[in-house]
């Protein structure tokens, strides 16, 4: 028995036999019953094997009921009725009796016969051609699956870009916001993905239209959002028109009237969803996005809007982004800043208004930095060392973001619908390779010397700062609050008291809505966001890793960060790691990952590792 | 050679058995192993002949009292007195065995009938009918226990210590092992079949678990290729299985042919003699047929290039006879120049401004080529009218075709079917590309017109009558526009449609089917004519000659017939395969039929004679598709093991190896001019291969056709000119139109 299941062989049992034998009335003995049993198997074979002939002459892959009978029938068998039917035979079971049988109802024949709805015959057999290969070039993709680019649109379709893109563009707002909605959910747009991509891209000819970029960025957003669309390679187009409204000195910011500082937050805020949801798309995207904010910062002839937008920029990317390119540059950014702040002239006023919206932004991102800083440091400082979700995290964090940025950064391959500027090319003189991570009390002083007592985080910077609660979201907004107090060591030469007293007012003169330097749309956002990230999902995610072998999740494709993509669908897939993490390096899961859900998507470098879920921000 | 071997092995069977009932057990089996082997090493002529010499008189008296068993079975008893009386037997030397062997012989009669209901052809089936006559006559005290398997497998009780085969095979395998390199891959070769024997003895004389044991341990050495066969052995695990089962037939009733040189295997038998390993010996000797050679021994990639058949390689012998496989002067019309002939052949008043032209084209083929047949070696049919017309029509193509070649690939048109349902089972276009006929599963065939020309049948009887029969139209007016439409469906098989033909002529179609049935159906009245029985299990693969009249038929049957339309019964029977006839082609001349097969070999059989003129092996999967190169030299053949071979016939040597689809290849097709060969197969994919390089490389290599160890080298990426895929159908036929534009056909899978 044992050496008959090493063959594999479909086995009927004599116990089956047996059965069988009571059904027809007959009594068997046991060593009767075996031979039969072991017969019945052997017939079935031989049956089995030459009925494959049959499949194969029929040119079929499939072996049907119709291919058995006719070998049954040509060794002199009788057929067995009854189980032609294309569609699966529905199969049930009986508790009691452990009893699997195939269900066989009743057919009236007499209302069958006498049915009036007669279903049609099938289709006709026909034939049809097509000239699949011209001179022997012809598209060489598989016929039929038509890319989505070339794809013609039925009219269905044209109708329908006509329209949602006429109201988006157009005048009513509360069109604007139905058509949205349905950008945000429709299902059947793929085709028109790269249309509505264009027509993004055209930010830069209404760049003196606040409303128009508004809107645009609108249906960017509507577009991330999307379960339905693969956005592909267009990530990288939309992640242009993106960064041109963070970045570029907009022509409707000419008039200091117009609110382009919430075009930008908002657009930031853009770019961090898009960065987050769908960055895994287009490889070592991050490292071009970082480098090109990086580039605007280090100008100095590019305006302070143009700064502002990449501080947020980068305040939207993540601490680690704020940590790796504004602090490091921060000094000598702190120069060019100050002398324009320090300048009370009448011309200056505009200039200078601006200076302190930088400043307010810069502010509210080394705060953060600060505090994610002390909150990773605290977390992988307290309880088990190596195996806490924070050090995990914290681990996985450079692991993730720092393989992104180690690899030389891959040339544009194409420049997307023109304006492909707005992301870097990465050069190879940054100072960018030779960073190195600053301890939290080092850059908590260097950043006090700049700020002073703005800064609404407090650390006691002596060595035992390790102790200290870090901050909470609501102590900080507590702290906020707070007036600040005096603070123990100041570096007093290189502090700017007065800027405090300008913080509060100076939003308020340049006529901006906003009331608070730091824009709520880009704080709270991103916070949210980290905050998710950092504290709920990795302690979900690993509350026993240590006891059971460890199971990793891998997300693949659509990422989910925390509640603000509910349309899309994770796509998990369990991954049961029988070595040990440590012994198996990440890559080697990249082959294996399967690709489920977006169809055609190649794995990314950088989400194959074993953390990518938990990237923090 | 052969001969003396065969002689030889029945002897041994003889004796074997002689010796059997009076020793019982394996006291004596030494001593008889040690007259075999004491026999043996002398060169095998020799003790062939001896042998043969003494076993003479016993082996004539056998056949006699066979003949006469089988006579008086079949209540001949007239025949029996006079057949007795002639070769002066006495009475009582047949009686006391007649009467022993009356219930045995019962028994062995069921046996034979049992085994002709169980699928043996009639060739198979006088084979073991004449050896189990042969076995019977002396084998009276085994006859009782084990009646009709016997019948078959008489060869198998000889007894061994059932728990020795293992140490036998392993002690041959760590001797194989241990041979110089270039003699290991050569000796190796005798694993396989050594194994299966080996195996079938211990099921055969019930040692059920050492057989189990023996196939667990020792399976896993044998090649890869052979695994749908060990698959198939390894659900034999008892002695009545073996009745009946066609695989072991075909073991039993042909022998294995391995090609070992000479010094390999003297070196196998010096050992096999030092080991005293009587048991090896005696089934290398009894059930393999070794193809000595003189010369270096060939590499491992050589021979597995050439082995994967059923039973082992084509003897060397039987690729030796001439073939004339140059292609037939057209027996042109266009030839003279002169009218006078043509006028009077065809009164018609046929155009005439095709002259010019048909000189340029008359020239080439004026010269006979060396290698064709001559002209009438095969009688064939008198070209009528429509088809000079059509000839001339051919020659109009020609003359804008597209030379294609590496750098200009055809364009490809895909014929889809759709609403096939899984039905479609073959597919034929004609060969002016104005229609295609499909064979389905639902036992219809099915035509199509490709052109806007719709399909039309003649008119009735009674409305002929009233046509004017003098009108120069009249051909026009037979037709009944009123049937016209696209396509025509046929009814009248029983069965799936597994082959599918037109006539060169358009007139008519065959279709060959699962009811053991090929029908010629008229394409002008869209009705069957005939039924041609005579395969009475599934035909799978008919082909017309291209010069029409003629048919091959090939099926389940393991024989192809050749037959005349106007003939009802078949005019050749083409027997020698061991498993199904899977495809079968006509060669461009008409004299040669080509067919491939289950048991992984192709053969190529003479129209005239009947014989078998070569025999390819080195396919590892059922071959089902072939095709010949227009020029008549090459053969192209794919099976189901994604691979396409290139064969050159003269020569009777593999040409090359096409590696590239993944699945069975179920069509193949050679370009007008021969440059291009298009494969398509199931894995949805059509390839095209550039066999002018192929063929090329080889001639330019020196030519071993002396030996005809081919070594191949791995081309198959740089001649793969292209690979087209198609969405989701498998491409199951292949035409080139005279223009070369490559058609393709296959049914729409979702």
């Amino acid at each position: 028995m044992a050496d008959r299941e090493e063959r594999r062989f479909a086995e009927v049992s004599r116990e089956s036999v047996r059965l069988m034998a009571e059904g027809a009335g007959v009594e068997l003995g046991d060593d009767v019953a075996a031979l039969l049993a072991e017969d019945v198997c052997y017939r079935l074979r031989e049956a089995t094997q030459s009925s494959s002939q049959f499949m194969r002459h029929a040119k079929r892959r499939k072996l049907t009921v119709e291919d058995f009978n006719r070998a049954l029938r040509w060794s002199n068998v009788e057929a067995i009725c009854g189980y032609g039917a294309q569609d699966a035979l529905p199969f049930r079971s009986v508790k009691e009796g452990e009893l699997f049988f195939v269900e066989d109802r009743d057919v009236n024949l007499v209302e069958l016969a006498l049915a009036t709805n007669i279903p049609k015959g099938c289709a006709e057999t026909m034939v049809r051609v097509n000239v699949s290969y011209l001179d022997g070039k012809g598209n060489l993709e598989p016929q039929g699956t038509v890319p989505t680019a070339v794809q013609s649109l039925s009219d269905d379709l044209l109708k329908y870009y006509q329209q949602i893109t006429r109201a988006i563009l157009g005048e009513d707002p509360h069109l604007m916001k139905v058509a949205l909605l349905d950008l945000q959910s429709n299902s059947k747009i793929a085709a028109l993905l790269p249309y509505f991509v264009y027509v993004i891209s055209g930010v830069k000819s209404v760049s003196h239209d606040l409303e128009q970029l508004n809107r645009l960025m609108h249906m960017v957003k509507s577009l991330v959002q999307n379960p339905y669309l693969y956005l592909g390679s267009y990530v990288r187009s939309l992640v242009s028109s993106v960064m041109y409204c963070i970045l570029e000195p907009l022509a409707a910011s000419i008039n200091p009237l117009n609110d382009h500082w919430t075009l930008r937050d908002y657009a930031a805020l853009l770019l961090s969803h898009i960065f987050w949801t769908h960055g895994d798309l287009v490889s070592g995207l991050y490292h071009q996005i970082v480098l090109s904010l990086q580039k605007v910062l280090s100008d100095p002839v590019r305006p302070l809007c143009s700064h502002y937008g990449a501080v947020v920029g980068l305040h939207a990317l993540g601490w680690k982004a704020v940590e790796r390119v504004l602090f490091p540059h921060l000094p000598a950014y702190w120069a060019n800043l100050q002398a324009v702040l320090d300048d009370y002239s009448v011309s200056n006023a505009q200039v200078k208004a601006d200076g302190h919206k930088v400043y307010g932004a810069i502010l509210v991102a080394v705060e953060r930095l600060l505090k994610m800083k002390a909150l990773s440091l605290s977390q992988s400082a307290e309880g088990h060392s190596g195996a806490h979700p924070g050090s995990v995290v914290g681990a996985a964090s450079y692991r993730v973001n720092s393989p992104g940025l180690s690899p030389p950064p891959e040339p544009l391959s194409e420049a997307a619908l023109g304006i492909a500027s707005h992301l870097q090319v990465g050069g190879a003189g940054c100072h960018w390779e030779e960073w190195t991570p600053v301890p939290l009390p080092a850059m908590y002083c260097e950043l006090y010397s700049f700020f002073g007592d703005s800064l609404a985080v407090r650390f006691s910077t002596g060595p035992g700062f390790g102790t200290h609660s870090p901050c909470t979201p609501s102590q900080l907004s507590n702290s906020r609050k707070e007036p600040p107090g005096p603070a123990s060591n100041l570096d007093t030469t290189r502090k700017m008291p007065q800027l405090t007293a300008n913080l509060n007012i100076s939003p308020r003169q340049d006529g901006s809505p906003r009331t608070d330097p730091p824009p709520p749309t880009t704080r709270g956002a991103p916070i949210y966001l980290s905050g998710l990230s950092r504290e709920v999902f990795p302690k979900a995610r690993f509350t026993s890793p240590q006891t059971t072998p460890p199971a990793f999740s891998f997300l693949i494709g659509g990422r989910q960060m925390g509640q603000r993509c509910q349309g899309r669908r994770p796509f998990q897939t369990m991954f049961a790691t029988t070595p040990p993490v440590s012994a198996v390096p990440p890559r080697t899961y990249a082959h294996k990952l399967p690709v489920i859900g977006r169809v055609g998507k190649p794995v990314r470098r950088w989400t194959c590792s074993h953390y990518s879920l938990h990237l923090p921000l | 050679m052969a001969a003396v071997q065969g002689g030889m092995s029945d002897a041994d069977i003889e004796t074997d058995i002689k010796t059997e009932p009076s020793t019982d057990g394996f006291g004596n089996n030494n001593a008889n192993d040690g007259r075999v082997l004491s026999a043996s090493p002398g060169s095998g002529s020799s003790t062939g002949s001896n042998k043969q010499t003494a076993a003479v008189t016993p082996e004539d008296q056998q056949t006699l009292l066979a003949v006469l068993q089988f006579l008086k079975k079949n209540k001949l008893i007239e025949s029996v007195e006079i057949l007795r009386r002639e070769a002066g037997l006495p009475e009582n030397s047949l009686d006391p065995k007649a009467t022993e062997s009356a219930g045995a012989g019962s028994g062995g009669a069921a046996g034979i009938v049992d085994l002709e209901g169980g699928d043996v052809s009639s060739l198979l089936s006088r084979v073991t009918g004449s050896s189990s006559a042969g076995a019977q006559a002396p084998t009276k005290a085994v006859a009782e226990d084990q009646p009709d398997v016997r019948v078959v497998l008489s060869a198998y009780s000889q007894q061994g210590d059932p728990t020795l085969y293992e140490v036998y095979y392993s002690d041959l395998k760590k001797f194989i092992e241990t041979v110089l390199d270039c003699h290991r891959a050569e000796l190796s070769q005798v694993f396989y079949p050594l194994f299966v024997h080996m195996y079938l003895e211990l099921v055969y004389n019930n040692h059920e678990s050492e057989a189990k044991a023996f196939f667990e341990k020792f399976s896993g050495d044998q090649e890869c290729y052979y695994e749908e066969d060990l698959r198939v052995l390894s659900g034999l695990t008892k002695k009545e299985h073996m009745r009946g089962n066609e695989t072991l037939l075909d073991f039993r009733t042909s022998k294995f042919v391995l090609r070992i040189s000479r010094d390999s295997y003297q070196l196998l038998k010096r050992h096999l003699q030092e080991r005293q390993n009587n048991q090896i010996w005696n089934i290398i000797q009894e059930h393999l047929y070794i193809d000595i050679f003189d010369g270096m021994p060939r590499s491992k990639s050589q021979i597995d290039a050439m082995s994967g058949s059923l039973a082992g390689e084509a003897k060397r012998e039987a690729n030796k006879t001439k073939v004339y496989y140059g292609l037939l002067k057209e027996p042109e019309i266009e030839l003279p120049l002169d009218d006078e002939d043509e006028e009077a052949e065809n009164e018609e008043g046929k155009p005439k401004k095709k002259k010019p032209k048909k000189d340029s084209m008359g020239s080439k083929s004026k010269k006979q080529d060396p290698n064709a047949p001559s002209q009438n070696r095969i009688p064939l049919p008198e070209l009528k009218d429509s088809d000079k017309l059509d000839k001339i029509m051919y020659m109009k193509e020609a003359t804008k075709r597209i030379r294609l070649g590496s750098d200009n690939l055809p364009s490809v048109c895909f014929y889809t079917f759709l609403n096939a349902y899984q039905g479609l089972t073959a597919v034929d276009f004609t060969d002016d590309s104005s229609l295609i006929a499909g064979g389905f599963a639902d036992s219809t065939v099915r035509v199509w017109s490709v052109t806007p020309k719709k399909l039309r049948k003649v008119k009735s009887a009674a409305d002929l009558n009233l046509i004017d029969k003098e009108s120069d139209d009249v051909l026009e007016r037979i037709m009944d526009e009123k049937t016209a439409s696209e396509s025509k469906i046929m009814y009248g098989h029983s069965g799936p449609v597994y082959g599918i033909s037109f006539s060169p002529d358009r007139n008519y179609l065959l279709s060959s089917s699962e009811d053991g049935t090929v029908r010629l159906w008229s394409l002008l009245t869209f009705t069957c004519l005939v039924a041609y029985k005579g395969h009475n299990y599934p035909v799978w693969d008919t082909q017309f000659s291209p010069y029409g009249y003629y048919f091959v038929s090939g099926g389940h049957d393991r024989v192809a017939r050749l037959w005349a339309t106007d003939h009802y019964q078949p005019l050749r029977i083409f027997s020698g395969h061991l498993a199904d006839i899977t495809c079968t082609r006509f060669h461009p001349n008409s004299n040669y039929v080509a067919t491939g097969s289950s048991d992984r070999t192709i053969r190529v059989w003479d129209v005239l004679s009947g014989n078998c003129v070569r025999i390819f092996t080195g396919h590892k999967g059922p071959i089902h598709s072939l095709a010949f190169s227009p020029n008549g030299k090459f053969l192209a053949s794919g099976a189901t093991d994604g691979r396409v071979l290139l064969w050159d016939i003269g020569h009777g040597l593999m040409m090359g190896e096409l590696k590239g689809h993944t699945d069975t290849i179920y069509s193949l097709r050679f370009s007008r001019d021969g440059e291009i060969l298009a494969s398509g197969s199931m894995d949805n994919t059509v390839r095209l291969w550039d066999v002018m390089k192929a063929f090329d490389d080889l001639e330019t290599d020196d030519f071993t056709a002396a030996t005809g160890h081919i070594h191949l080298q791995d081309n198959s990426q740089e001649l793969l000119l292209g690979t087209y895929t198609t969405k989701s159908t498998p491409v199951i036929h292949l035409h080139f139109t005279r223009r070369n534009l490559l058609l393709a056909a296959g049914a729409f899978n979702p």
